[in-house]
This record gives structure tokens, C-alpha cells and sequence, in this order.
């Protein structure tokens, strides 16, 4: 499906070496109008590396990036008018008021001090009441969501994402993940986010790439990834010991966890089976929980 | 290119960190001015007491630019530390707090945002040595008017009020040359590292050491000193020498701007290539 779709970001043999560590090895990917591509990677992977590399930040060793169909290099430094990006922990100019931060990077970007511009941003990310305030004045989540803002504020058409709800408590996960939500979809931005947080991932992306040690490990579909091979399989039994020595009988490893569920992995298609199997002999089974995680795959993975 | 300049100017003046050396220096000025309206004649009068017998002195002598050439002479630690605060810091500083790379992520050309950074720090360093010549001519002329200038520069030389305006001007103009050395050479090594504390040192600690070499009279020093800075920087002060000499004024001048160039040259042609990972 995403063949037919205008390549956004495109990667191709990137690396980066700093003394003797590779960063990144031979890195290809692309990412489509209109994806939330979730970008994951155990720490020190390379994420930020690439992500910088994009950005212009880090200068390649090799390898080529292409953004928008056009070769990137420092003569087309204008490309980054069309992106927008919050890269980790956002940063600010603590002695200056929200607003005014917002419009030096809108300035920065060659637009026009547009507070109209400004104040639309602001209300959007909930920042609207405190735009006069020092940003040094922010909490941690304020910034967070300052950060966003900054990265929409002269409205790119692509969003790079580097860990936004990094250090926030769960509301502020959830209010970034909606607001990421609203974004690709009301306003149609094709957004490339880098997390650790797998269930944020899982929830929002449609695509996903993972990398390890700098290389790619995958890249396609969070749906289709996450169906291939084993599923993980809870049940809830009213005759656990019972059923563990049935599913063992037909060679299928099992345990109970301490919440009392029996936990194994199967192929998505033999569940039924298992499940006539156990009620046949006479095993009541209240609930079965048949899905592979995001959190499982990338174990798996990496 | 205008928007850039326009922005780092307003983002350097809205810090009150870059006022503290406006405040220190008129603090020193206001100082050792009142200090001068106090004690100042016996100053005066031991610097003359030799020439008491052969010449006859009239006329007002403790007066406004007599107090500014002695607080011209006792600015040149002082002077240097304020501008590299600011130099310093322009680019390292940002690195630092991270704001480099939300910078550098807009369509912005890392060579004019440089450019940018460095016109900021002229007029800052512009600014603050015309601060420091306007306050204490000012302030002097208020307390103690006006009158001939006599000076101790290698001799005792004694300048008619009507001969010492162009003086100052031109001290002005090559002091503003000496700090911009300064300047330039903190901003370089601004460009190498990520933390500001590092070019604001380094960049004194070769002030203080170089000056030492300019002003001791050692012969190995001698071979030396044509190749260190601070032998330039202090040019202000052969205009007040009775025969100014044009030619060294000249070669000063010149190699001043000579060094301005290579080390904005260097700090250009390195922050291009510079991996931000800050």
C-alpha cells in the first residue's frame, strides 16, 4: 500500500562512526506522506544519531538522505522549512516569555512574526494561558508540550519526534498521544517518532522501524509485523493445574503466572483447537487474551 | 541575513548577563573617580615632584582626562574578561543549553547564523568600550573639567586640551581593534567546545600570559613578542606618546584585523562542519 504513497524520507546505506563506535551501519528506510512511523531502539541503537543526521545536526559518514523526493545537502538547507522536529529534552531560551521564544524559531524559519500564527499554536498544546510566562518558569510537561509547538509552529508538512513524552508522568503520555493523534490526522502531517515507550508506538503508529546497533532490524507495518510468526496466549481457567498438564500432553511449553494465568505461545490459528481441546475436558475457560505486543516483538528483535 | 543579525542582537541585549559588564565597569569608574576627587592631588603631585623644580605647572592638571588615561591603563584585565564573557558564550553557550540545535534545525545556514553571532559580539564590544570612554570622559569633565593632559608613557608628556580629543578617539577606535582580538579569539574557541566556561578561561589565561611576554623586557621575549596578540592590543596607548609613531599604529592596526580575520575565519569554516550533539 505504501508504494503508491509520496516518499517523505529516504535513507539509504546511512552510516556515522564516532571514533570506534558505528552509530549508525548502513541505514535505509523511508517514511510516506501521511505515516506515524514509530521508530524504535534499545538505548544507544542510533535513533538519535539518525534523527540528526536528518536534521542536518550530524554530517554522514556515507550513505545518502533524501527528503521530499530531493537529495539533501547543506545548499538545500530551505528543506527544513517544510519539517519540523523536537529533538529530546526540548530547550528553550529560559529568560524569554513562550511567545517569545515561539517567535524567534517562527522568524528562524523565515516566516513572519505572525502572532495570530503564535497564539493558534499555543491554544493547541494548552499553552494559550501562559504565553507571556518565562519558559524557565515551565514544568517539565509544560516544556514537553512547548517543544511540540515549536516544532508546528510554521506548519511543516513533516514532524520528526525524538522521545516527546520523555519524563512525563501517564497523563502527560496520554495528552501527547492524543495531541500526536490530532495532528496526523486533523492536520494531515506525516509524523516520524522515535520512542522507548513500545505501548505509544503500538497505539499510534501505522509503520515501524526497528534498529540495533545502528543497523535496521525491521521495517514494515505495525499489523502485518505484529501477526507473523507466534502470538502470546493468556488464559484464564477455573482448573490451571488441569489444563498445564493437558497443554504439556501435546507438547505446547507452559507456566502460570503470579496473576494465575497460563501464558504460551501459538501459532494464531491453533487457538480454537486448544480452547475445544480444554473445554472437551471439561476445563471452563473465562478469558483468552491472544495478541502479540509491540513490547514482545521488540524483545524478540533486539 | 537581517533577521538573523536582528535576532542574535535581541537575544544577547535581553540578557541581563550582558549588562553586568556595563555595571561593573561604571561601578570602577565611579570609584576610582571619587576616589581621584579625594586623594588625587597628592597623586598628581608625586608624579610631577621631580619637575616641580625646572618647570612651573599652572592650570587645572588633576582634571577629566588625566582621571580617564588612568583608568584607560588600569582596565586592560578587567576589559579583555568582560568581552570574552560575552564571545565566549555566543555559540558554546547555546550548545550547552541545547538551543544550537533548535536553531540549526530551521532553514538557516550555519555560515550566516555565525555571521549573525559575530555581529552581535561587535556591537557588544563596540558598545561596551564606548561605554567605558564616554562614562569616565563624562563623569570626569563633571567632577574635574576639563584641562592639559600629562601622561606618563615612557616619558612625561604633557598635552595642550586642545591637542588630546583626537587622542582619545583614536585610543578609542584601537582599543576597540585590541578588544575585538580578544573577542574574536574567545569566539573561536567558543566554536571547538560545548561549554562557555572553557573559551572564557583559556581565552584569559593567554591574555594574562601573553601580556607578560609583551611587557617583560627579556631578551628571549624579544623574538616572541612580534607573534603574540596582546603586543597589538595595547596600541591605544601610542597615542599618547608626544610624536605619535604612524607607522607602528599602522602595523598594529593591520595585524589586529589580521588576527580578527583568521580567528572568525577558523571559528566560520569549523562550525561548519561541526557535528552538533549537544
Amino acid at each position: 500500500m505504501s508504494l503508491d504513497k509520496e516518499i517523505y524520507i529516504l535513507l539509504k546505506n546511512l552510516s556515522k562512526s564516532f571514533g570506534d563506535i558505528q552509530a549508525v551501519d548502513s541505514l535505509s528506510f523511508s517514511v510516506y506522506k501521511g505515516d506515524i512511523m514509530g521508530f524504535l531502539g534499545p538505548n544507544g541503537a542510533g535513533k538519535s544519531t539518525a534523527i540528526r543526521m536528518m536534521l542536518s545536526l550530524i554530517r554522514p559518514d556515507s550513505g545518502s538522505i533524501s527528503l521530499f523526493g530531493t537529495k539533501w545537502n547543506k545548499q538545500n538547507h530551505k528543506i527544513l522549512s517544510r519539517i519540523g522536529a523536537l529533538i529530546e529534552e526540548p530547550r528553550f531560551y529560559e529568560h524569554l516569555s513562550a511567545y517569545k521564544n515561539l517567535e524567534i524559531l517562527l522568524k528562524l524559519s523565515g516566516k513572519k512574526a505572525d502572532s495570530k500564527r503564535i497564539h493558534e499554536v499555543l491554544e493547541l498544546t494548552g499553552l494559550q494561558e501562559r504565553s507571556q510566562s518565562k519558559v524557565k518558569t515551565f514544568s517539565q510537561g509544560m516544556k514537553q508540550r512547548l517543544g511540540i509547538s515549536q516544532a508546528l509552529i510554521h506548519d511543516p508538512e513533516l514532524l520528526i519526534l525524538d522521545e516527546p513524552a520523555n519524563g512525563l508522568d501517564p497523563r502527560g503520555v496520554i495528552s501527547i498521544r492524543n495531541m500526536i493523534l490530532r495532528i496526523n490526522q486533523e492536520m494531515g502531517k506525516t509524523i516520524l517518532l522515535s520512542s522507548h515507550i513500545l505501548k505509544e508506538i503500538e497505539l499510534i503508529s501505522n509503520r515501524m522501524l526497528i534498529i540495533n546497533k545502528g543497523r535496521k532490524v525491521i521495517e514494515g507495518e505495525v499489523n502485518e509485523l505484529l501477526q507473523k510468526g507466534d502470538v502470546k496466549v493468556k488464559l484464564e481457567t477455573d482448573h490451571n493445574k488441569q489444563a498445564v498438564k493437558l497443554l504439556k500432553s501435546k507438547n505446547i511449553t507452559c507456566e502460570v503466572d503470579h496473576e494465575g494465568f497460563i501464558n504460551f505461545f501459538q501459532k494464531k490459528k491453533y487457538i480454537p483447537d486448544i480452547i475445544d481441546l480444554l473445554v472437551n475436558n471439561n476445563i471452563k475457560v473465562y478469558n483468552v487474551d491472544a495478541a502479540k505486543t509491540l513490547e514482545d516483538y521488540f524483545l524478540d528483535m533486539t | 541575513m537581517l533577521t538573523l543579525i536582528k535576532i542574535e542582537l535581541e537575544k544577547t541585549f535581553c540578557h541581563r548577563r550582558s549588562y553586568i559588564g556595563f555595571l561593573a565597569i561604571f561601578v570602577i569608574i565611579v570609584i576610582v573617580q571619587l576616589a581621584m576627587y579625594v586623594e588625587g592631588n597628592s597623586l598628581l603631585s608625586f608624579f610631577i615632584q621631580n619637575l616641580k623644580d625646572v618647570f612651573l605647572f599652572e592650570g587645572n592638571l588633576l582634571n577629566g582626562y588625566f582621571i580617564t588615561f588612568i583608568l584607560l591603563n588600569s582596565m586592560w584585565v578587567l576589559m579583555p574578561f568582560l568581552v570574552s564573557l560575552i564571545a565566549g558564550d555566543m555559540i558554546a553557550g547555546e550548545a550547552n543549553n541545547g538551543t544550537l540545535r533548535m536553531i540549526l534545525i530551521r532553514p538557516v545556514s550555519r555560515r550566516n547564523l555565525i555571521i549573525a553571532k559575530l555581529v552581535a559580539v561587535i556591537v557588544y564590544v563596540f558598545l561596551i568600550v564606548l561605554f567605558l570612554m564616554a562614562s569616565s570622559l563624562l563623569l570626569g569633565q563633571l567632577l574635574f573639567g576639563a584641562g592639559d593632559l600629562i601622561v606618563y608613557h615612557g616619558s612625561l608628556n604633557i598635552f595642550e586640551e586642545s591637542d588630546v580629543m583626537w587622542r582619545f578617539i583614536m585610543a578609542f577606535i584601537y582599543g576597540f581593534l585590541g578588544m575585538m582580538v580578544v573577542a574574536s579569539l574567545a569566539f573561536l574557541l567558543s566554536a571547538f567546545t560545548e561549554n562557555s566556561l572553557g573559551p572564557i578561561i583559556i581565552t584569559m589565561a593567554l591574555v594574562i600570559g601573553f601580556t607578560i611576554i609583551s611587557n617583560l623586557n627579556l631578551e628571549l621575549f624579544n623574538y616572541i613578542r612580534p607573534w603574540v596578540f596582546t603586543t597589538y592590543i595595547s596600541s591605544w596607548s601610542l597615542f599618547f606618546d608626544y610624536v605619535v609613531d604612524w607607522q607602528r599604529a599602522i602595523e598594529s592596526a593591520i595585524i589586529s584585523v589580521l588576527h580578527i580575520f583568521v580567528f572568525c575565519g577558523i571559528a566560520i569554516l569549523y562550525f561548519n562542519k561541526k557535528d552538533i550533539l549537544t
